[in-house]
Order: C-alpha cells, then structure tokens, then sequence
C-alpha cells in the first residue's frame, strides 16, 4: 500500500537543443509512516521532484499519485485542494510571511482552508509547544533564529494534518545546533508515524530516514534501505544497498 | 571614457531596459506638463476678448436704460460724464425667420455712428431703411446671414448686416437677442417701449460706482462678467483640472518609483560594488529621470498649446483676442515642474541606495511589510478571499493611501463633472422661452461642457494608468505571499479574488469619500467662477459612483493581477 506514488514522472524545460530533462522517468512509492530522503549533487532535480510530488509544479510526463487520487490531471483549484488538506511543505527558505507572528503564521493555512478563527489559533498553539516554541509564539520571524523558524514552518506544515510532509532542503540555512534541533524533531515526527518526503544534502536527514533516494541527472541513480529506520548519525554505517 | 558618457550611457541603457516603465513614467509626467501648459497658457485670457471689443466698438462705460428719453438725457450731464449717445428708442418685437419665431430686443439707431457704442460690422453693412443688423452671436443661433429676409412684428426686413457690440452683453448670455434698425423703421414697427443711452465716464474704473448710484444704470464690468462667464468657467475648470491632473501626476510617478524600489536598491548595490560613489550613482539615477522629464516637457508643451486655442473659443459676440500663446518663461516653468516631480522621484532611491550598505543592497531587500495586528486579528474571520485582501492591503498601508487618494480625486472630479453636467443640462432644458432661438445650442455651457469632457477624459485616463500601477506594485510585491498561500491551499480563484479586494478596498473608501468631495469641488469652483443662480445638481445620479467606481477598478485591475498570479508558484518561491 502507497501514499505516495510517482509513475514515470517526468519534467523538462526548454526545447530543441536547449532542452533540459530536470526529472527524468522517475519511478517512486512511499508508504504511510514512511520517511524517504531524496539525496543527490545540486541540480539533480531533487527539488523540482519534491516540487512534482506536491503538485507546485505540473509534470511534463507521468502521474502522480497521492491517497490513489491522480494529482498531475487535477485542475489548479483541485490541487489547491489537496495542497490543503493533505499536504504540508517546508521549505529550505522557510518562507514565513515577514509580519505574521509565529502562531499566525502556523495558523495560516488552517484559515485558509477555513477553519474557524479561535479552533486555528488553538491548533496553532499547540503545534508551537509540540515543536518547543510556545513562548515565542508572538514574536515575527525577524525576532527568531534561523532553526526557530524552521520549526515554526514544520509546525505550519502539520497544521492541516497532512498525509504527507515534503521538506526541500531544511536543513540548509541552518547551523549545527540548528540542525540538530530539526533533527530532533523529524525524529519524533517519523516516531509518530507522519509520512515524510526529505530533499536534502545532509547525511544526518538522510541517515533518519528509512529510505535514501539518491538522484543523478534527474533520474533515480539508486535507492538505500537503511537498518531499523533511522538511529541518527550512526545508522549510516548500516547502510543497505537495494 | 569620459564620466559624462558613461553617466548618459547607464542611463540609456537603463531606459531601454525598462521601457514599459519609462513609457508610464513619461506619459504621467507629459499629462502634468500638459495640463500645466494649458493652463498657463490660458491664463488671463478670459478678459481679453471683452476689453478688445470695448475697445473697437467705442465700447460704453455705463449703459443707462429707462422708460422715457427725458429721464435719461440729464444723465449725459452727470458729474463724472465725458460723453454720450442717444438716447435710442427700444422695443420688443417678435422675429421671424425661416418658420422660426423668437422674441427678439430692436433698437433705433442713427445711420451716423454715435460717440458712444459703435457696434462693429463683421458681414454686410450697418442699418439703412428696411434693413437691419443683428447681434452676431444672436445671427448665429438664428444662422442667418446678410442679404436674408426676416420678419420683425410682421414687418419685412432684409439682413443688412452683423455687427458685434460692447453696450450690451451678447445672447445667449443676454436675452432676448439685439437687432439694430433706423428709427425710421423702429417707429413703422411700434411705439418704443424703452429708451437706451450708452455713456462714457472720466473714470471707468469708477462705472460700478456710478452705477450703483444711478438707477436703471449698469457698468462695463457688470456686463463684462456676463459676457466672458464661459471663458471665466473654463478658467476654474481648467485650474482645477490642473491641480487634479498634477496630484495624479505625482501619485502615478510616486507608484512607479515604489515599484522600481527593489529593483533601483540592487542596481544601486551593483554600481557601488565596481567602485561607484553614492553620489555617482545618484546623477546616474537623476539622468535617467531628466532625460524623462524633458522629453515629457516637449510632449506637455505641444499638447498643450495645440490644445489650448480649441479651450478657449470666446463668444462669438466678442472680437476674438487671438490664440493663447506661451511665453518662454511658461515654457521654463513647465520644464522647471516636470524636472522637480523627476527630480522627486529620484531622490529616495538616490538617497536610499546611497544610505544602504553595497551587501545589503546587492541582495535586493524590499521595504518590510508593515504588521496592523488589528488587521490580522479581523481578517482571520473573514472568507478567504477578504482574508487575503485585508492582509495584502494591511502590508502597504502607504500605498493604500496613496491609492485611495487618487481615486478618491479622480471620483471627486468625475462627480464634480456630472454635477456641472446635471446642472448644464437642466439649466438648458429651462432656457425654452421666447427669448431663446428653438433648438439652437447654448454656445455658452457648450464650451464649459468640452472643456470639462476633455479634462475628465484625461483624468481618467491617468487614473486608468495608476489603478493598473497600483495592481501591478501590489501584485508583483505580494508575490511571495500570494505564492505561499497557493501552497499552503488558497485556490488560484480565492487568491485573485483576494489580490482584487485589496485594490476593492481603497476603492470603496475612495469612491465613499470622493462623492462629497466632488459636490465641495463643484461649489467651490463654481463659486470661485462668480457663476449665479441656484445648483440644480443630479444627486439621484451620484450614488452610482460608488458602483461605477469598484466596477472600473475590479476591470481595470484584472489584467496585471491574472498575469502575477499566472507564474508559478514553485519558481517564485524557489527564487528567494
């Protein structure tokens, strides 16, 4: 059984001799509770992948498959539908609205998918003290630091509750310390059985994961099982080769 | 390279770059220079046409009107008196021409001009026995033309001539309409019913006064104001038109530079990092606005002049005073304009980029959004789309304002036009009396009616070219917002919508606003002009606006807010 589910997906830009395949007939199934890390040198086509799973961008080739619902023939409105009610992104930008305080951030989308006032406010708040940022609740993203913000977007993406969670690079503005509060965080999520789909150049995201995919000139170059799923830094000696 | 080529080859360059912008920019500025043109160049031509004809007719400084010739004769020894003519029996009498029938005053006049009030032959000759000369704006609402036959009370004429004339104000201004015959003739029409005796005084500065102290008397300037009312009207119209003109000038220029922001402070950032000084880059800015601002002069001087003598078309019961010129001291201050609003628009980015570091400025930071906490609070319990439009508008306030302000002069005009128009239109529709010719057009609130027309059309269309700025600003500036909420799940509709709501907003308060304040426009200029009688203003009409207004802006605001919105959401947030 698949959550997620890519069928020969593929996306190019340009034309003639100036075409560029950024994905290339990539094949793909993610199962519930799954936490799968797209690796792979920058410009592989990691993130316009991650991109295509979430129906930010429509592929040129191949379907997407969320819930057993074909995203890449859905309208916008449809996908938009979807991108609220069973999706949550994080992205390495963290892309927080500047004026918004953390919790009105986190409660955005629920608003959005309109969720009364007072429920996304609560929601909002929990989700900041699940991610230990309850006492900065009220501040702008300017007043935090780079791994706060970070996880006040993680916090943003579970808001709808989503099937799935696709993180693009979230650990790629981040220092050590922050890194490793992110980590922590991805740990308890995945211990909780959140499905997640990483794009990342960190070897310790990845080593959390279950499954590595790693991504050559926008196809699949080779996928890793790893040993029980994610010890930390020392499960990537356990790697497993598929 | 010289520094002055590299200065002018930067900002060529940039101009070619950005043509869109440099084209709006130009077209915002050359409707302020324009206007400005017009109005200096009209200026103090209203009284022209009225002195003129007072001059070339022997034009009277006082006109005395009473029932007998013994009443008035001992005015022509009045103290303050030099000299006089007449008195000239009058009457009135109907005329007829063409099936046309019109009431119409006849006076008897001596075939010898008089000392006083010699009207002027334009077509044909002055009265002789059977033929008669009518007033020329009177003739030409009758069309008619020498050698034509006419009835008065049923007595033949023939036209003898047209002549225009100081001693009295010319129809339609005036009625019934002025025929002059011989006293012969007068006398085989009826027995005069009044007498008219023009009169020259030692002070003519003093003819109000006189006047006042003599009854049935009325002075050269009394009958002046009646006589140049249209011109003065196009006068206000204009001045005020210019100022509203100017004001969104100045906002479009304002937007246009708001807009460029971002873009100016990461070229700034990107001269400063091969070596240039803050002030280097400053003329390099202040170049490419002049070249602007005098290109935008040309096109405001010539316009402007080309359209000047088409604004003011005196009564064709005046000498014309020739066509309004410019001066070249009216020429320099409209380069002198144009060069300041350029010139404005250049300083905050010059001192902005000056101010800002190189990094700083290379990473091209816009200005943060502003938070309004109320704002959010309120919008968190409205529908999606308002959601989105109460927050997208709550990040510029400034722009709000500046937005709402605009439009609120625009619809403040637009009202101050229809007002006018109403007022015109019913005053029109009361002018069907005898004394008016059927069915022929009042030359008067003809000409204010054009002036108005044109100066609405170019209002709005400027205020057209700011709303599709102000969408344009704000959508390119929410971008990021907008593209975050489609992937947090707001609907490609719900985000449109929402983008449309924040332009809505300003304009509901604007259209609210500008309504009482185009009925205060109207009376001030209507006032200011020294118009009379009572307002007859449509205010059944004015509610309308309000609709009319949101309808314009949600059209007009459309198209740039579909095409921000077309691109796609990955690629803008990917981009930061």
């Amino acid at each position: 059984m698949t959550v997620l589910r890519a069928v020969r997906l593929r996306k190019e830009y340009g034309r003639d001799a100036g075409l560029v395949r950024a994905v290339d007939e990539v094949d793909l199934e993610v199962r519930p509770g799954e936490t799968v890390a797209v690796v792979g040198p920058s410009g592989c086509g990691k993130s316009t992948l991650l991109h295509l799973l979430g129906g930010l961008e429509r592929p040129t080739g191949g379907e997407v498959h969320l819930d057993g619902r074909r995203l890449d023939r859905m309208s916008e409105t449809q996908l938009s539908g979807v991108r609220r009610k069973s999706l949550g992104f994080v992205f390495q930008a963290f892309h927080l609205v500047d004026e918004l305080t953390a919790r009105e951030n986190v409660e955005l989308p629920a608003l959005l998918a309109g969720v009364p006032s007072r429920t996304a406010r609560r929601r909002a708040s929990a989700l900041l003290e699940r991610v230990g940022l309850a006492d900065r609740a009220g501040h702008l993203p300017a007043a935090l630091s780079g791994g706060q913000r970070q996880r006040v977007a993680v916090a943003r993406a579970l808001i709808g509750r989503p099937l799935v969670v696709l993180a693009d690079e979230p650990t790629g503005n981040l220092d050590s310390a922050a890194t490793a509060a992110v980590l922590r965080l991805f740990g308890s999520l995945r211990a909780e059985g959140q499905t997640l789909v990483i794009v990342t150049h960190d070897s310790r995201i990845a080593a959390t994961a279950d499954r590595v995919i790693t991504m050559r000139d926008g196809a699949l170059a080779g996928e890793t099982r790893l040993n029980g799923g994610g010890g930390g830094l020392g499960a990537l000696a356990g790697l497993e080769s598929s | 390279m010289s520094m002055l080529t590299l200065v002018a080859r930067l900002a060529r360059r940039d101009l070619r770059h950005r043509r869109a912008e440099a084209f709006l920019l130009l077209i915002a500025i050359a409707a302020t220079t324009t206007t400005l043109t017009l109005g200096l160049a009209v200026r103090g031509v209203a009284d022209r046409p009225w002195d003129r004809t007072r001059a070339a007719t022997a034009g009277p400084d006082a006109v005395a009107t009473g029932d007998r010739a013994a009443s008035l004769t001992p005015l022509a020894h009045a103290p303050g008196v030099t000299a006089s003519a007449g008195p000239y029996p009058a009457l009135s009498a109907a005329l007829g021409v063409r099936g046309i029938r019109v009431d119409a005053s006849v006076q008897g006049r001596d075939t010898a001009p008089g000392a006083v009030d010699r009207p002027e032959v334009t077509a044909g000759s002055w009265a002789r026995r059977g033929g008669a000369v009518i007033e020329r704006a009177f003739a030409g609402a009758l069309r008619v033309r020498p050698g034509e036959k006419i009835t008065i009370s049923g007595h033949r004429f023939r036209v003898a001539g047209i002549a225009v004339s100081a001693g009295r104000v010319p129809y339609p201004s005036s009625t019934p309409g002025l025929i002059w015959v011989t006293r012969a003739d007068l006398r085989r029409i009826g027995a005069p019913t009044s007498q008219v005796m023009p009169l020259r005084l030692a002070d003519p500065a003093a003819a109000p006064a006189f006047a006042a102290a003599h009854r049935g008397v009325r002075s050269w300037q009394d009958m002046g104001a009646y006589a140049t009312a249209e011109l003065h009207l196009v006068d206000s119209a204009l001045l005020t038109g210019t100022w509203a003109l100017a004001l969104l000038g100045v906002a479009c220029v304002a937007v246009l530079v708001g807009g460029r922001l971002a873009d100016q402070t990461r070229r700034v950032g990107l001269l400063k990092a091969v070596g240039a000084s803050p002030r280097f880059v400053a003329v390099v800015l202040l170049a490419e606005h002049v070249l602007l601002a005098l290109a935008a002069t040309a096109v405001g001087l010539l316009a402007g002049r080309a359209a000047a003598p088409l604004l003011v078309r005196p009564s064709s019961g005046l000498l014309p005073a020739g066509s309004p010129h410019l001066t070249v001291a009216s020429a320099l201050v409209v380069a002198l304009v144009a060069v300041a609003v350029a010139g404005a628009a250049t300083v905050y980015p010059a001192i902005r980029g000056a101010r800002t570091s190189t990094v700083r400025a290379l990473s091209g930071p816009t200005r943060a959004p502003r938070r309004s906490p109320w704002l959010i609070a309120l919008s968190a319990r409205l529908p999606v789309p308002f959601l989105l439009g109460v927050r997208v508008a709550a990040r510029r306030p400034r722009r709000v304002i500046l937005a709402t302000a605009s439009l609120a002069l625009t619809v403040a005009m637009v009202v101050a036009a229809i007002a006018l128009h109403g007022d015109i239109a019913r005053k029109d529709a009361r002018l069907a009396g005898p004394g008016f010719v059927p069915g022929a057009d009042n030359p008067v609130t003809e000409q204010v009616s054009q002036v108005v027309l044109a100066l609405t059309v170019a209002l709005l269309a400027l205020a057209a070219v700011n709303a599709v700025l102000i969408a344009w600003a704000t959508s390119l500036d929410t971008q990021r917002f907008t593209s975050l909420a489609r992937a947090l799940g707001a609907t490609p509709r719900q985000v449109t919508a929402g983008l449309s709501a924040a332009q809505l907003l300003p304009a509901l308060g604007a259209s609210l606003l500008g309504v009482p304040l185009g009925l205060a426009v109207y009376y001030a200029a209507r006032t200011a002009g020294g118009a009379a009688g009572s307002i007859l203003i449509p205010y059944a009409r004015l509610p309308l606006v309000v609709p009319g207004t949101l309808l314009v802006v949600a059209a007009l605001t459309a198209l740039p807010i579909r095409v921000v919105c077309r691109r796609p959401v990955a690629r803008v947030l990917a981009a930061d």
